[in-house]
């Protein structure tokens, strides 16, 4: 191989609080040439997919990131050109192996989990996990953003950043790590010992080649065999296979349980008919049942923090806000994704109609950005529009549960006529269900909660929302 | 000492200067039948007489202009805004002139023009601004903006003595609201000189006036995370400390600045590319800002309350800082 410098891949920063990425295919196998640009990995974060391309023009010498593994933003994933490919022989042989799918054992997925419920923000949770280093070459540099005072301290003390432990955001070192590390007498390190520092914390714990013979319990793809007659086979799209992952997860993760409620929707459908028009002709948005459902549920989830919570380690975590997840189908039925309303809290119902419109028809036409499907602390989702009754969905992790709502059918129901008598009428009935984590909210809890938004439905306050 | 409230310190340092110098006199809309609109100048008019204590018309241009010309001619005139958002009909008196009269005819122009500014009691557009910004570009203006009563007046008194023409940013939201020990005898706070609100190690905060309170709020939210915020109140926005922003930089190497005006343009954005340029090597992570967003005041408390920089939204920046 002529190339002389080797060229970092990393895994990019795909939107602010994106802080990991999932390789979901390779593109390129070692030892092949790649040119600049050309797409060289898919990788998929949450939801969202992406192709990665070539940082540079060479051979793919290395890859040090397989698929199925989750990783940080930043983390080299493969080199292109440099010694690499002479310097391991051993490697190339096996391009079999690399193609039999996933190694992801157990430790990864649960270091999924674990990313996964760190959820949006900066990830302050797990800052001391660097990027696992293990199979990188031992001149392992920059593998995160050194600031000035950090590197002006580091050539006053010849220090080399890289050998010390960060604890700042990615296992960026601080001004303080690298003081610390001076001052505990840590000099400048030789340069092998990178590796051995690393596996310091348990987490990430088998590597990527090291994972080869793990146990086979991925639920994904074992490896197919020949179709039989009258069958034909249909690859699965990354998102498919992210669904799949997830939905295995969730059952895996949460005690579901499933309770219904039986809304009158008389006065909704009143008040939707009376603003239909001007919805639709002031602001182009429709007032659907979805949009009364989904107002008074996150003014109802202020009340139930749990409902909004969330499981982290044998923490509970409760928010001062509501982002709400709303299940969209995409590509007929062989797609979804849940884009995210973000402070739910703040919208009244015209806000929430032009936001879930917007998110949705945005969602359809893959406008998303992988900010906008994250984050989410409840979910609603409305398989009712075929006519369906009932339902117990799966909850989108890390959230405590998952709101469904169901076609609106009209019954016969008892009320009560102006004399207090019991009489039959005619009213749109719509089911609700709350699936929900089962480890952190009692059914009790779950059933207030439903009283509570059939209570606002039924008695719609116009004023109030 | 006497604990006085914010406002009775800046009417304190007010009658101190015109006990001691004839030459003060205070201008202004309703300042002295009325008292001001504040009360800042009540009892003013009868202990110094209406030629000393002067209300004018509905007309900042004038009231600005009148003081330009005494203070060429000796005088030492004190005028007040009714309040700061009005200044900008005196923008031509100010800028064009008594700006510039120094560097061009060589007479200095002694005048203080006090502003009632700041929002936080639904004033709305009209009557909640704080343009300190928009002055602090103007070479030949200085720019005060006192946070604690002990300020209010040693900063009044500076910015009479001072040759040149001063703009006295007094935040109304602090009138009744902070009050604090103040000398009884005369004393001057220089200009240019800002003031340690808080030490701490981990995170600067650099701002001024009301944000003084809002910063202290949210270092004591993040002194239970162990994470130690060092405040710096500027007092001055113009001619600012530089020197001690950039020490306190130094020692932290991580700086927020926060001013109640609107963000694209403040005066932090000034303050933050000083600190990028000078304090470049010294810097452990990105200058970070918060401020108003880019919008007039709204009226609406809610949505003032989403304007206005809150502790919530500085404890947020403050920990994204410590855990950059």
């Amino acid at each position: 191989m002529a190339t002389t410098e080797a060229i970092d891949v990393v895994m990019p920063q795909m939107g602010v609080s994106v802080s990991e990425g999932t390789i979901t295919k390779w593109l390129k196998q070692q030892g092949e040439q790649v040119e600049a640009d050309e797409p060289l990995l898919e990788i998929s974060t949450d939801k969202v997919d992406t192709e990665v391309p070539s940082p540079g023009t060479g051979v793919l010498s290395e890859i040090l990131v397989q698929e199925g593994a989750t990783v940080d933003v930043g983390t080299k994933l493969a080199v292109i050109g440099g010694d690499g490919a002479s310097a391991q022989p051993a490697e190339p042989a096996e391009p079999v192996q690399q193609d039999a799918p996933p190694e992801p054992a157990t430790a990864e997925a649960a270091a999924e989990t674990e990313a996964a419920s760190s959820g949006e923000s900066p990830a302050p949770t797990a800052p001391s996990e660097p990027a696992p280093a293990q199979a990188e070459a031992p001149s392992t540099n920059g593998k995160t953003f050194v600031s000035p005072v950090v590197a002006k301290i580091a050539s006053e003390h010849g220090v080399d950043p890289s050998q010390v432990q960060g604890t700042g955001r990615g296992g960026r070192v601080t001004k303080k790590d690298i003081l610390n590390f001076i001052e505990s007498g840590g000099q400048a390190a030789p340069a092998a010992p990178a590796q051995p520092a690393a596996p310091a914390e348990p987490e990430p714990a088998p590597a990527p080649e090291a994972a080869a013979p793990a146990p086979p319990k991925p639920a994904l793809a074992p490896a197919p065999s020949a179709a039989q007659p009258g069958e034909s086979f249909e690859p699965m799209s990354a998102m498919r296979k992210g669904i799949a992952e997830h939905m295995r997860r969730s059952l895996d993760t949460s005690a579901h349980v499933t309770s219904a409620i039986e809304v009158d929707m008389s006065k909704v459908a009143a008040i939707r008919a009376k603003l239909k028009k001007e919805y639709q002709q002031s602001y182009g948005v429709n007032p659907t049942y979805l949009i009364f459902v989904a107002r008074a549920a996150s003014e109802t989830l202020r009340e139930y923090p749990w409902i909004n919570g969330e499981i982290r380690g044998d923490q509970i975590v409760t928010r001062s806000y509501v982002n709400l997840g709303f299940a969209v189908e995409l590509q007929d039925g062989k797609g979804l994704i849940v884009p995210v309303v973000k402070n739910a809290e703040t919208l009244n119902l015209l806000g929430m109609a032009k936001s879930v419109t917007d998110i949705a028809q945005r969602a359809r036409d893959k406008k998303l950005l992988p900010d906008e499907v994250q984050g989410g602390t409840f979910t609603i989702t409305n398989p009712g529009g075929y006519g369906t009754f009932h339902g117990t969905p799966v909850i989108s992790q890390p959230q405590a549960a998952i709101l469904g709502t169901y076609a609106v059918v009209k019954r016969p129901w008892v009320v009560q006529d102006d004399l207090g008598e019991d009489v039959i009428a005619i009213r749109p009935i719509m089911n609700l269900t709350l699936t929900y984590d089962h480890r952190l909210v009692d059914g009790a809890l779950a059933g207030r909660f439903l009283r509570d938004i059939r209570e606002k439905l039924e008695s719609w306050d116009e004023s109030a929302y | 000492m006497a604990e006085l409230t914010y406002l009775q310190a800046i009417s304190d340092g007010l009658r101190t200067e015109m006990r001691r110098d004839k030459r003060v006199f205070v201008i202004g809309e309703d300042v002295g039948v009325y008292g001001g609109a504040f009360k800042v100048t009540l009892g003013f008019q009868e202990e110094f007489g209406h030629w000393r204590v002067m209300d004018a018309p509905l007309a900042e241009t004038a009231i600005v202009g009148a003081c330009t010309g005494a203070a060429i001619m000796g005088m030492r005139p004190v005028a007040e805004m009714q309040f700061a958002d009005f200044i900008s009909c005196a923008w031509d008196q100010l800028v064009t002139v008594a700006a510039k009269q120094r560097y061009r005819a060589g007479t200095p122009v002694p005048i203080t023009v006090r502003l009632p500014s700041g929002g936080g009691f639904s004033g709305g557009p009209f009557h909640s601004q704080n343009p300190e910004s928009s002055f602090a570009h103007i070479p030949g203006l200085k720019c005060v903006c006192p946070a604690t009563p002990e300020d209010a007046k040693g900063l009044l008194i500076s910015a009479i003595e001072d040759p040149n023409p001063v703009l006295y940013f007094e935040h109304k939201h602090l009138y009744r609201r902070i009050k604090g020990e103040v000398p009884e005898e005369r004393y001057t706070v220089p200009l240019g000189k800002a003031r340690t609100h808080r030490e701490g190690d981990d995170v600067s905060v650099i701002t001024w006036g009301a944000m003084v309170y809002t910063a202290e709020e949210a270092a004591q939210q993040l002194e239970s995370d162990g994470v130690s915020v060092e405040i710096i109140d500027l007092r001055t926005v113009l001619p600012w400390d530089k020197q001690a922003v950039l020490e306190s930089v130094r020692k932290t190497s991580k700086a927020l600045v926060l001013h109640e005006d609107t963000r694209t343009g403040g005066f932090g954005a000034e303050i933050a590319a000083t600190i990028a340029e000078e304090a470049f090597e010294e810097l452990d992570g990105p200058v970070k800002r918060i401020a108003a967003p880019d919008a007039p005041v709204p009226f609406s408390p809610p949505l003032e309350k989403a304007f206005i920089p809150q502790v919530d939204d500085v404890a947020a920046g403050l920990r994204e800082l410590a855990e950059y």
